[in-house]
C-alpha cells in the first residue's frame, strides 16, 4: 500500500468527528500546580581542541541559567531562532543531555542528576515527540514494534495485551489499527509523525516535550497534527513543553510563551501580552518579522524592525546583555550589567534595561536602581541592590516600568 | 531528450521586447517510471513582466519546483519528457539546443535553490564558485571575476566580503549561505530569477532581511522574480501574482491582493485556514485539508482536489468526480483564474470560511 491508496476515509472518520467538534482555545488550567519547575539550568558543551591531545578549549554555552515552569495539564511554548538553545533545554528535559548545572523539578524531586537508572522510571513521565518523523522511527521495526516497545520495557502489560494496546493506540492518533505490521515507509510524513505521537504516548506520560512536532510536515497536513496534539492535551491531561520557532503556531497551542536568544530566556509572558504587548526589543523585532497573509489587502511589505547582523557565537557571547550586539535600543549599561530577569506584569517576565512596550520603551534603564548602578552600568556606591526573585514561577508583586513602582496582584489575578 | 526538437531557430520566434517577458504556455513535464508516467507539471500557463514578482504556493509534490527547473532546463537529459512552450524575451527555450539553453542558464535565468548548504559545493570557496558563475558568461581573467564576486558579496550584505569571499560554504551561517547564493544567482543581472523556497530553512528575522535583498535587488535590476513557497506570508508581501498548483496544475491564479482577499478555489480556503496567524484570533480553529497530497502517477478522476474537498457536495450531480475543471475566469473579474465546479464561490468562503478563521474579517465584508 503506498500513500497513493489511502483515501481520506482511511484514518480521518475518528478524527474528523473530532475536529468538527466545537473548538476552544486551549488555555492553561487555572490554579494548577506546576508539573516541572526549571530553575538555572544550564549546559555547556565542551569544544575540544584538534590533535592527539584534544584538550578543552571552550564552552558553548547553550542553555545559560534558563528557568521556567510547566503547570500540570498545560502548556508553554518554547520559541527562539536556531541554536538560542531550545532544543537542548527539551533534551535536557528529557535527560537525553546531562545538565552541567542547575534545578529540573519535576513532581517533588529533582530529576538534574538522576543515575541512569534511576532515570528508568521518569521515562514513563516524561515523553519526548521528535521533530523529523523520518529519521526518528527505525526502518526496520514494524510500526507495531516502535509503539510496543515501551510497553514491553516497562513491563507494563503482559506480552499478549501488547497488540491491543497499541493498536488501541493507534487509533487515538488516527491511524488505522490493522497497520500495525507496517513499516515506517509505507506511511506520510504525517502518518509518520502520528507514529511518533503514539508512542510518545503509550506510557501514558505527564509531560511531553515536543520538539519542533511539526515543521518537517506540509502546511496542509501541520493543522491535523496540531488539532490531534490538542485533542490529546484535553483528553488526557498531559502537560506539554512545546519547543518550535513558528511563532504563530506557538501562538495558536500555547497560552504561556517564553522567548529564548542565544542560551537565555530574555521574555516569558501569557500569550495575550507576549503577542500584544512584548516588552523585549527582540521579542518585537521577532514578531515584526513574520510575514503575515492578511497584508495582502494592503500591499507591500510590513513595517518591521530590521536586526542587523547575525547572532553571535555562544562559544564567546556579548558581555552584559547578550542581545546588545543588534539591538537597536543598546547603551552603556547594557555591556556593563546583565539584566535580570524582571517582572513587570502578573504573568510577564522580561530580561531587559530599556523594557517597555513598542516606541515606548523609556530613556533610562528601568533596572538601575534596583541592581545599585547608575545609568551607565557603574556601580554606585553605597546603593544596596534589592532581591530581585529569580524563581521559575511568578509572584503576586511586581515591578511595574511606567510607574516604577512596586505593584501587588489584585486577588483575582493571584494565580 | 527524446521529446524536444530543436527544429525553430531562436530567431524565428516573436521579437525581443513584443508580448510577456515570460509565457509559460502549457508546460508539461512528465516523467516515465517503471509504474507509469508520473504527471509531475501537466498543463501550466502563466505570464510573467519585467520587475514583478509571481508567487507560486503548493504542498510539496505539486510541481512548483519541477516547472520552474523545467525553465531553467535542468530536466535536460533526463528522462522527463518536456512539452509546451516557454518563452523568455521572444525566445522559446524549449527548442534551443542543449548548448544555447547553457548560455543562457545563470546570464539570462538563474536560480535561488532551496537549501544552500547542499546547493554549493563544499570543496571550493564562496568566491570561486560565485566567480565561476561569472566567468561562464564573461571572457575575463579569474582576478577580475574574483574582484567581482567580492562585489556582489557586498551587494547582498556579507561583511567584510573581501575576506570571505575566499571562506568555504561550511564557514557561513545559514543566512549568509543565502546570500551568497543570491549573489552567485544575480552576478549577470538575469532577466529571471527564480527563487526555490528561498527562505524555508532559515529564521523569521533572517528570512526577513532575504525577503528585503531580494527586492531591492528586483528593483535595481527590474527583473521578474518566481518564488517558490508554501508560506502564504510571504507571498501576500512579495508577490504581484499568485499561482496556487495542487496535483500538477494551476487551481488559481490571479493578483496577490485579489486572490488572497477573496480566494475562489476551496484548496487555497484549506491552506489558508490551515495555518493559525500570527495577529489573528486565538480562538478560530485550525482546520486541516483532510488526508494527504495525491499521487501523481495515478491523480483522482475529474477535479484532483475531490478526495479532500469539504465542499463538493455543493455541486450538483458527480461533477467533480466525473469531470476535471479548466482553469476560467471565476465570478470576480477576467484576471482572476479558478479552476472550480463551484458555482458561488465568494459567497460560501464568506458565509463558511472566512466565519470560521477570521470572524472579524467576515463582519466587515
Amino acid at each position: 500500500m503506498t500513500q497513493a491508496d489511502h483515501t481520506p476515509e482511511d484514518f480521518m472518520t475518528a478524527e474528523q468527528a473530532r475536529v468538527l467538534a466545537p473548538h476552544a482555545p486551549s488555555v492553561n488550567p487555572t490554579g494548577a500546580k506546576p508539573i516541572l519547575q526549571v530553575e538555572n539550568l544550564r549546559k555547556y558543551f565542551p569544544v575540544k581542541s584538534s590533535g592527539l591531545i584534544r584538550r578543552t578549549i571552550g564552552q558553548v554555552q547553550a542553555v545559560d541559567g534558563v528557568s521556567f515552569e510547566v503547570p500540570a495539564g498545560g502548556s508553554l511554548g518554547l520559541v527562539g531562532e536556531s541554536g538560542c538553545g531550545k532544543s537542548t533545554t527539551g533534551r535536557l528535559i528529557t535527560r537525553l543531555y546531562e545538565p552541567t548545572g542547575g534545578a529540573i523539578r519535576f513532581g517533588d524531586q529533582d530529576i538534574a542528576q538522576t543515575s541512569a537508572r534511576g532515570l528508568k522510571p521518569l521515562r514513563r513521565e516524561i515523553q519526548m515527540i521528535f521533530q523529523d518523523p523520518y529519521t526518528s522511527l527505525n526502518p526496520r521495526h514494524t510500526v507495531g514494534s516502535i509503539v510496543g516497545a515501551p510497553l514491553q520495557i516497562h513491563d507494563i502489560v503482559p506480552k499478549d495485551k501488547v497488540l491491543p494496546r497499541v493498536q488501541e493506540l493507534l487509533e487515538i492518533v488516527g491511524l488505522n489499527p490493522e497497520h500495525y505490521n507496517r513499516y515506517p515507509h509505507e506511511f506520510s510524513g504525517g502518518q509518520r509523525q502520528r507514529i511518533g505521537i503514539a508512542r510518545a504516548l503509550t506510557l501514558q506520560p505527564k509531560l511531553l516535550v515536543a520538539d519542533e512536532p511539526v515543521s518537517a510536515l506540509d502546511v496542509s497536513i501541520q493543522a491535523q497534527v496540531i488539532n490531534l496534539l490538542q485533542d490529546l492535551q484535553k483528553e488526557f491531561g498531559i502537560a506539554f513543553l512545546f519547543i518550535a520557532h513558528d511563532l504563530a503556531i506557538v501562538r495558536h497551542f500555547c497560552p504561556e510563551v517564553a522567548v529564548m536568544y542565544l542560551g537565555k530566556i530574555v521574555e516569558i509572558a501569557d500569550r495575550e501580552t507576549l503577542y500584544n504587548r512584548p516588552h523585549h526589543p527582540y521579542t518585537q523585532a521577532l514578531l515584526s518579522a513574520v510575514p503575515d497573509v492578511k497584508q495582502a489587502a494592503i500591499g507591500g511589505r510590513r513595517e518591521r524592525i530590521r536586526l542587523t547582523g547575525d547572532v553571535p557565537s555562544p562559544i564567546n557571547p556579548p558581555s552584559g546583555c547578550r542581545f546588545r550586539t543588534r539591538c537597536p535600543l543598546a547603551q552603556e549599561i547594557c555591556a556593563k550589567v546583565e539584566p535580570p530577569m524582571l517582572q513587570v506584569g502578573p504573568r510577564h517576565k522580561v530580561a531587559c534595561h530599556f523594557a517597555g512596550e513598542i516606541g515606548k520603551h523609556p530613556e533610562q534603564p528601568v533596572t538601575a536602581k534596583l541592581l545599585g548602578v547608575d545609568d551607565y552600568g557603574t556601580a554606585e556606591p553605597g546603593a544596596t541592590p534589592s532581591e530581585i526573585e529569580q524563581g521559575p514561577g511568578f509572584t503576586d508583586t511586581w515591578f511595574d516600568v511606567n510607574t516604577r513602582t512596586v505593584r501587588h496582584a489584585t486577588p483575582d489575578q493571584r494565580s | 531528450m527524446d521529446t524536444i526538437t530543436p527544429t525553430t531557430t531562436p530567431t524565428s520566434a516573436a521579437t525581443p521586447g513584443t508580448g510577456p517577458f515570460l509565457s509559460v504556455e502549457d508546460l508539461r513535464v512528465h516523467f516515465p517510471t517503471s509504474d507509469g508516467v508520473v504527471k509531475a507539471t501537466d498543463g501550466l500557463t502563466f505570464k510573467l513582466e519585467r520587475g514583478t514578482t509571481l508567487g507560486i504556493v503548493g504542498e510539496s509534490g505539486s510541481g512548483k519546483s519541477v516547472s520552474s527547473s523545467a525553465i531553467l532546463g535542468l530536466h535536460r537529459g533526463s528522462s522527463a519528457q518536456v512539452s509546451g512552450r516557454i518563452v523568455l524575451d521572444g525566445v522559446d527555450l524549449l527548442s534551443l539546443s542543449d548548448e544555447e539553453m547553457r548560455l543562457r542558464r545563470g546570464k539570462e535565468v538563474s536560480m535561488i535553490f532551496q537549501d544552500p548548504l547542499s546547493a554549493m559545493h563544499p570543496y571550493f570557496t564562496v568566491g570561486n564558485q560565485i566567480a565561476e558563475a561569472y566567468r561562464v558568461h564573461n571572457k575575463v581573467s579569474k582576478k577580475v571575476a574574483k574582484a567581482r564576486a567580492v562585489e556582489m558579496l557586498d551587494r547582498v550584505g556579507i561583511p567584510q566580503p573581501d575576506r570571505r569571499v575566499d571562506d568555504y560554504p561550511h564557514q557561513f551561517s545559514g543566512g549568509m549561505r543565502q546570500r551568497a547564493m543570491i549573489a552567485m544567482g544575480l552576478i549577470n543581472n538575469p532577466g529571471l530569477l527564480i527563487a526555490d523556497e528561498p527562505t524555508t530553512a532559515l529564521d523569521v528575522t533572517v528570512q526577513a532581511q532575504i525577503l528585503d535583498l531580494l527586492q531591492d535587488l528586483q528593483r535595481e535590476f527590474d527583473s521578474a522574480v518566481i518564488i517558490i513557497t508554501h508560506d502564504l506570508g510571504v507571498v501576500a508581501e512579495m508577490a504581484d501574482d499568485v499561482l496556487v498548483m495542487y496535483a500538477g496544475r494551476a487551481v488559481e491564479y490571479g493578483p496577490a491582493k485579489e486572490l488572497l482577499t477573496h480566494p475562489e478555489m476551496p484548496y487555497t480556503w484549506g491552506l489558508l485556514s490551515s495555518v493559525p496567524d500570527v495577529k489573528g484570533d486565538t480562538d478560530a480553529r485550525l482546520i486541516p485539508i483532510p488526508g494527504n497530497p495525491p499521487s501523481l502517477l495515478n491523480p483522482p478522476s475529474g477535479c484532483p482536489f475531490h478526495p479532500r474537498c469539504a465542499h463538493r457536495d455543493k455541486v450538483p450531480g458527480d461533477l467533480c468526480w466525473t469531470e476535471r475543471p479548466e482553469l476560467l475566469q471565476g465570478s470576480r473579474g477576467p484576471s482572476h483564474l479558478k479552476a472550480c465546479h463551484l458555482a458561488n464561490p465568494d459567497e460560501i468562503y464568506r458565509k463558511e470560511v472566512l466565519v470560521e478563521i477570521a470572524p472579524e474579517l467576515a463582519e466587515e465584508l
